[in-house]
């Protein structure tokens, strides 16, 4: 009976021991992580609005994200604008953008040009494929594909694709990956639905 | 007592090392090598937690109630994994969004276990500080050396910084798992022929 007593106190004492030292730590840390997270969001949409961050250090990116980006909220669905300096109109537009690749969701930002039919940019920023073959959706070669291809023609949204490599056709069109070919597929496929939804939107606001 | 200290902290590197010849923590060992910074950083927090597990289950060892020995080791491991996970996501967030899952895998890591089980319940504090030290960076330097070549091979770059010629391509073997293995697999061969260790 005492030796039960004796392990029953010092499971306690453990348990609260390592709970006190798990909740000090996630409390101290707190704002920092959210910080880093909130950062990360904000780097990711200014990258999709085709702007070279590779050079950029972080207070410079938060410096322009908030010179130049509004967020706003439409219908639940958030949108970002983009203004240059001395403008007080949108030059770009942009949403974010997920669905299932192969391994995992693909989570990311497309952004619009002035037109709101031609893609500006667009990048990813959270996902699980591959590194070397799925991975290579974050990288530029492929992402720079993306700039000035149409996504939108009269107000509908147009079958976008993701080609087999060498491939791309058209101006709807940019090259998939070689050996990652469903990743390609999720990324088509996400896009389309993304555009889908937001085609009310930016169909409402191209009269102004 | 220096020889012994020397031992403990410097078996792990060849002699008996916890990758190559007790074949243990080959998970993660595939999982976060492709690139050599993400495999420093894994060093240095599995490195963390199996000096301080062995380290505080040695102080508890003659304290632990039998019954609940392991309970209580996975306890100590695991609040020091989610600390170390908590530390990397606010002071190296893109390492950690790179180490994703790994970082928490470190709990089911058989080293930290095994070295808990093995040597901290039976011997004093400093031992198995050193046996921890030494264990963790025996298992990173096989670690980054299985990095080392697969971000070579891989990207023709180390650290990031471009080694090999613009006109290199990559290899994407050398990324994948498969490839992992036939390196990792590679060092065992190489590693054993030079301690000539053979399993009975």
């Amino acid at each position: 009976m005492r030796e039960d007593t004796r392990t029953i106190t010092f499971a306690a004492i453990v348990c609260v021991t390592c709970s006190l030292l798990l909740s000090g730590t996630a409390a101290g840390l707190k704002s920092r992580q959210d910080a880093n997270k909130a950062f990360d969001v904000k780097r990711n949409i200014v990258k999709a609005f085709g702007i070279d961050i590779s050079e950029m250090k972080r207070p410079e990116i938060d410096a322009s994200y908030q010179k130049h980006v509004t967020e706003t909220t439409v219908d639940n669905l958030p949108i970002y604008t983009w203004t240059e300096d001395g403008s007080d109109k949108p030059s770009k537009y942009a949403f974010p953008i997920s669905g299932k690749g192969l391994w995992s969701t693909l989570y990311g930002y497309l952004s619009l040009n002035a037109d709101l039919e031609t893609i500006a940019g667009i990048s990813f920023y959270k996902h699980g494929e591959t590194p070397g073959l799925g991975a290579e959706i974050e990288k530029d070669w492929f992402l720079s594909q993306f700039a000035g291809k149409r996504l939108y023609a009269d107000g509908t949204t147009t079958d976008f694709i993701v080609a087999k490599p060498g491939y791309a056709q058209g101006d709807s069109a940019v090259d998939g990956i070689s050996g990652a070919t469903l990743t390609g597929k999720g990324v088509e496929a996400l896009i389309r639905k993304d555009a889908a939804q937001y085609a009310n939107y930016f169909n409402s606001i191209k009269g102004n | 007592m220096a020889s012994a200290a020397k031992k403990l902290l410097m078996d792990p590197f060849s002699d008996n090392n916890p990758v190559t010849v007790q074949v243990l923590g080959i998970c993660s060992a595939l999982a976060v090598t492709v690139k050599v910074d993400t495999a420093i950083v894994m060093t240095l927090a599995l490195t963390a937690v199996v000096s301080l597990s062995n380290l505080v289950i040695s102080l508890l060892r003659n304290v632990i109630p039998s019954g609940i020995r392991m309970i209580v080791e996975m306890a100590v491991i695991a609040t020091l994994v989610i600390i170390a996970d908590q530390l990397l996501q606010a002071f190296l967030f893109d390492i950690s969004k790179q180490l994703s899952v790994f970082v928490g895998l470190i709990i089911t890591n058989c080293i930290v276990m095994g070295r808990a089980e093995a040597f901290a319940l039976q011997n004093p504090p400093k031992d198995s500080l050193l046996d921890g030290i030494g264990n963790g960076l025996g298992y990173g330097i096989v670690l980054i050396a299985v990095a080392a070549i697969r971000e070579v091979l891989g990207f023709g770059k180390l650290l990031g910084f471009p080694v090999l010629p613009e006109s290199y391509m990559g290899n994407g073997l050398a990324l994948l798992a498969p490839g992992a293995f036939i390196i990792l697999g590679l060092l065992i061969w190489a590693q054993r022929t030079v301690t000539k260790m053979v399993e009975e």
